[in-house]
């Protein structure tokens, strides 16, 4: 067995990486494969909550690549799935701390044991992302249907090219089909045409998304999750599986209707 | 706006603007060059061209452009009535 590394980036913050990589980690786990999550951002530490695992931490990332533990030691096995590891960030450290080549060690040891290496990259295009990237054997760019996040994206993607480890493959997170359907959101086309690289997934904005991570867990295990159920498929789609991009729901919902025939009553 | 602009019959503009915004930014991002520097290229051309032949230098345009993979950098340089001839 030799793992496969995703590393999961944006440049701009916000737009969903850290949401994405614990989504997809479960969602991997839960098709019965040996998983192993890193958080990449030194100093932020934040997929052990969105996975609801920070009661666990003993050591991180940094105590392994400084030799104060065992890297089997730094590994938090998840409560669901025992195949299920997350690897935290350490979160008072200097961000130099870990090298690009750490990283790639760090991953070449975890290879034979595991299917999948998820990385979820820091923001920005410094250290941490570069760290992100080294051992990378496909890249996940995850953007919103905003200029400004497209527009990191497409900085992202140029920087990976640049570093031979592109093209990567697009994530386009928090879709409102709704808004995109009267004009006022960027299409899924509009995005992929200006980026010109491959889409992986298009998740559509989702309450439950929020409603898992309150409780430290993937939306992914939610039935009714329609962003879980995107997850779910760039899982597939990972794993070699032909899953067809659907076309997402565009009604709005209960309350958006009300509030619509509202404005539509007012000043016209 | 129209009753059927506020319900959806209408197109807004919003997602349109955000496109072509977006286009222009990353055409100036791609190529390393903001809109201030290249104005100033712009103004170094227009010298160096000063020199050898007379120009309508106010309608001079420079622009970044881009067709499938390849970025072009794009002069349009009218120039003056020529005082030589006759």
């Amino acid at each position: 067995m030799s793992a496969q590394v995703i590393t999961i980036t944006s440049g701009k913050g916000g737009v969903g990486k850290t949401t994405a990589t614990a989504n997809l980690a479960v969602a991997l786990a839960q098709m019965n494969k040996k998983v192993v999550s890193i958080d990449g951002d030194i100093g932020l530490r934040n997929l052990d909550v969105v996975m609801g695992l920070e009661n666990r931490i003993v050591y991180d990332l940094v105590d392994v690549v400084e030799g104060r533990c065992k890297l089997r030691q730094a590994m938090i096995r998840d409560k669901r799935f025992p195949e299920l590891f997350l690897i935290p960030a350490a979160q008072t450290r200097d961000k130099t701390a870990v090298s690009p080549k750490d990283m790639v060690r760090l991953c070449d040891e975890l290879r034979p044991e595991f299917d999948w290496i998820l990385i979820d990259s820091p923001a920005g295009i410094e250290r941490g992302f570069r760290n992100a990237i080294a051992p990378a054997d496909m890249i996940l760019v995850v953007t919103n249907p905003e200029v400004s996040a497209v527009r990191d994206a497409d900085r992202i993607i140029g920087l990976i090219e640049a570093d031979q480890k592109g093209p990567g493959k697009l994530v386009i997170n928090r879709v409102k089909p709704a808004m995109v359907k009267r004009g006022d959101m960027l299409s899924t086309e509009d995005i992929v045409d200006v980026l010109a690289i491959d889409l992986i997934g298009i998740v559509p904005e989702d309450e439950t998304v929020l409603i898992a991570s309150n409780q430290g867990r993937a939306a992914v295990l939610d039935n009714r999750s329609k962003a879980g159920k995107a997850f779910t498929n760039i899982a597939l789609r990972l794993n070699g599986e032909e899953v067809p991009f659907v076309e997402l729901d565009d009604r709005d919902g209960f309350f958006d209707r009300i509030l619509k025939l509202g404005r539509a009553g007012g000043d016209s | 706006m129209s009753f059927f602009g506020r319900v959806g019959l209408g197109r807004n503009q919003s997602a349109d603007n955000a496109k072509e915004r977006l286009k222009l930014v990353l055409i100036h991002d791609r190529a390393g060059l903001s809109p201030g520097k290249l104005e100033a290229l712009k103004d170094d051309l227009i010298k160096v061209i000063e020199k050898h032949i007379d120009i309508n230098t106010r309608d001079v345009e420079i622009t970044l452009t881009r067709d499938r993979d390849q970025q072009r950098l794009v002069a349009d340089i009218p120039l003056l009535p020529s005082k030589g001839r006759r």
